[in-house]
């Protein structure tokens, strides 16, 4: 036991400090991420590009390219006998037997994904036939049924398709489907639908919270996109410069956002009804000033204050905690009780 | 549904494609000759390769003797059948040879980064040797064998195949679906041959056409300067060694094995050339 959590959560990340340290700088790309996942539940992660999103995930699936490595903070992930490891000390030859059995990630490039010299059969068979024990013909049935599964319409002749032959939402299935070869405790998705068309991104949004009710598998969902956390989430987490600035449920955050960033997110995305003005014009959609500083030259203290419209002095002077806020939630941002 | 099913997969294979380019299929067709000669020597040859008849020595071609008969009498023809079987067999075992290490070192550096610069200066440091100067210093170290011209051979071309390999490796590393397959949980030397070796399939293939043409030459040249295999064994480049004495007086025992190395590394050029273009469209270059 190399930790205390409770008993309902699955996956629980403390104070994670994932940096990329060169020999004239350091990229602080994670910076001080806690958060907790509960079992069968969905969190998604939401923030820009260079928020540190996706570096927790790499960081979580032991997938960090040099020069980055887990600084300080604890991973602590609880496996089928419910013992609990931590990630964040594992070696590469540990995460190989979490890996694919325990947690499993999706990418977001369905088009690449898969090698394109096997079909896809193959491929889903590969995984199966490395986890467990099975001769070809089994492996190629078991294949059979999680294309099924993953609702490839068709799947008997699919399954000798080469990726090239399919569409991207259809790889994406194939992905999913590789992915749950092995009935991981914990799937990894990162933002696998931003290369899709709205669509498809709603039929694999619906594709994957059918397959959490069934299989009760918990979901780390990281995404740029919050319509889609609407659509999916249980819990959100909002990431910004390498740290959390706000937690919370749901419907919480979408009814009442605690931290500036938060609501500026939320006010840029379009929205019909809202983005009319009353002489029938077309408003111009907001966008939050300014873009994210960059990691390795963070402001003294709020990361976004240079951004904000609610800023004031002691926002220079030091970097916020994360105090509670609301109900269930946590902001990183002083004035959060005013919001 | 069924009226839009998918067409049926009419992907006609490489060596079809291939025929379809006419340089190409010049160089299949005069590949395909030798080859069968070679391995039908026995059967085709009009006398032993080893008869000597002091009687009919240095005879110029006729009917008797098509391509002549050299110093001790021996029928030209017949000795150049069988030394395509030795010229032939020991150029692409040297393709596999330097494949096997090139591959190997290749991988290694293109995959590990750790090991990257080490391996890639061994490959800087053996591709600074001239290449013949480096096999004859390795044939000499060795001993003048057959297999030890392969080995010297395979060495000098192995940092070709190994640069190849890498760079193909650079590439392929970074992709998504081998950073996929690691996060499933493949272990690495199930990545490296399933999903990194069979992608560099096509270069590999292109290359080892080239260096079989040139390790057919080189060996030739190393046994014409008497360092390759010993001179009692036919080889393309024994037979002209040998011939290279009566050059003025009987031609024809260095012409025609010198004729068929032409040919041969010709033709693997040809075919070089036309699998490196069929296989990477982007360095096709029909203008």
């Amino acid at each position: 036991m190399t930790g205390e959590i409770a008993s309902d959560v699955i996956l629980s990340v403390r104070d994670l400090r994932t940096w990329f340290q060169t020999r004239r700088l350091t990229a602080k790309a994670v910076d001080g991420v806690t958060f907790d996942l509960r079992r069968g539940a969905t969190l998604a992660v939401v923030g820009e590009s260079g928020s540190g999103k996706s570096v927790t995930s790499l960081s979580i699936m032991g997938l960090l390219s040099r020069p980055g490595r887990i600084a300080g903070g604890k991973i602590l992930f609880r496996d089928r006998q419910e013992y609990i490891h931590d990630l964040a000390g594992f070696t590469q030859k540990e995460f190989r037997k979490i890996r694919g059995r325990e947690i499993a990630m999706i990418f977001q490039e369905p088009m690449t994904s898969l090698n394109p010299l096997f079909t896809v059969g193959d491929q889903i068979g590969e995984m199966i036939a490395l986890h467990e024990p099975v001769d070809r013909h089994a492996a190629r049935k078991r294949a059979l049924a999680l294309l099924k599964q993953v609702e490839i319409p068709d799947a008997v002749s699919r399954l000798d398709d080469y990726p090239h032959q399919m569409s991207g939402g259809m790889r994406q299935r194939v992905m999913i489907a590789m992915a749950l070869a092995c009935n991981p405790l914990l799937l990894i998705a990162d933002e696998p639908t931003t290369a899709l068309d709205v669509t498809i991104q709603a039929q694999i949004l619906d594709l994957l919270r059918r397959l959490q009710a069934e299989l009760g598998m918990s979901i780390l969902f990281i995404t740029h996109n919050l319509g889609v956390v609407a659509e999916i989430a249980h819990d959100v987490v909002v990431m910004y410069g390498g740290r959390v600035v706000e937690q919370a449920p749901v419907n919480d955050l979408f009814s009442h956002q605690r931290h500036p960033y938060t609501r500026g997110l939320l006010a840029c995305t379009p929205n019909a009804a809202r983005d009319i003005d009353d002489d029938g014009e077309r408003r111009a959609l907001y966008s939050i000033p300014g873009s994210v500083p960059p990691i390795t030259d963070l402001p003294l203290g709020c990361a976004f204050e240079p951004r904000c419209d609610l800023a004031i002095a002691p926002c220079r002077a030091a970097p916020p905690a994360l105090v509670p806020a609301g109900p269930h939630g946590a902001s990183r941002c002083i004035r959060s009780a005013e919001l | 549904m069924a009226a839009i099913s998918v067409p049926p997969q009419a992907e006609p294979n490489v060596l079809s494609r291939l025929m379809t380019r006419p340089t190409a299929a010049v160089g299949v067709a005069v590949l395909v000759v030798i080859v069968l000669a070679a391995i039908l020597a026995p059967a085709i040859a009009p006398y032993a390769p080893t008869k000597l008849s002091i009687a009919s020595r240095l005879h110029p071609p006729s009917l008797d003797h098509l391509f002549g008969t050299d110093d001790l009498g021996r029928d030209v023809f017949t000795r150049m059948l069988y030394a395509a079987r030795t010229s032939l067999s020991v150029g692409f075992a040297v393709v596999i040879f330097s494949s096997i290490i090139g591959i190997v070192l290749g991988l290694t550096s293109g995959f590990f980064k750790k090991l990257d610069a080490p391996v890639s200066r061994l490959i800087d440091a053996m591709m600074a040797f001239p290449d013949i100067l480096l096999a004859i210093a390795l044939v000499a170290a060795l001993g003048a064998t057959a297999i030890n011209v392969v080995i010297a051979l395979g060495i000098v071309y192995a940092p070709r195949l190994a640069r190849v390999v890498r760079a193909s490796t650079l590439v392929i590393r970074e992709l998504p679906y081998v950073e996929a397959a690691r996060a499933l949980g493949v272990p690495t030397p199930v990545i490296l041959v399933r999903h990194v070796l069979r992608n560099v399939t096509s270069p590999l293939l292109v290359q080892g056409t080239f260096i079989f043409a040139n390790a057919i030459l080189a060996e030739a040249g190393l046994s014409f300067l008497g360092v390759g295999i010993s001179p009692d064994i036919p080889t393309w480049g024994t037979m002209i060694a040998t011939g290279r004495q009566y050059m003025d007086q009987a031609g024809w025992i260095m012409m025609f094995p010198g004729a068929a190395i032409v040919l041969t590394v010709l033709s693997l050029q040809l075919v070089g050339d036309g699998l490196r273009d069929l296989l990477d469209p982007r360095l096709a270059k029909d203008i």
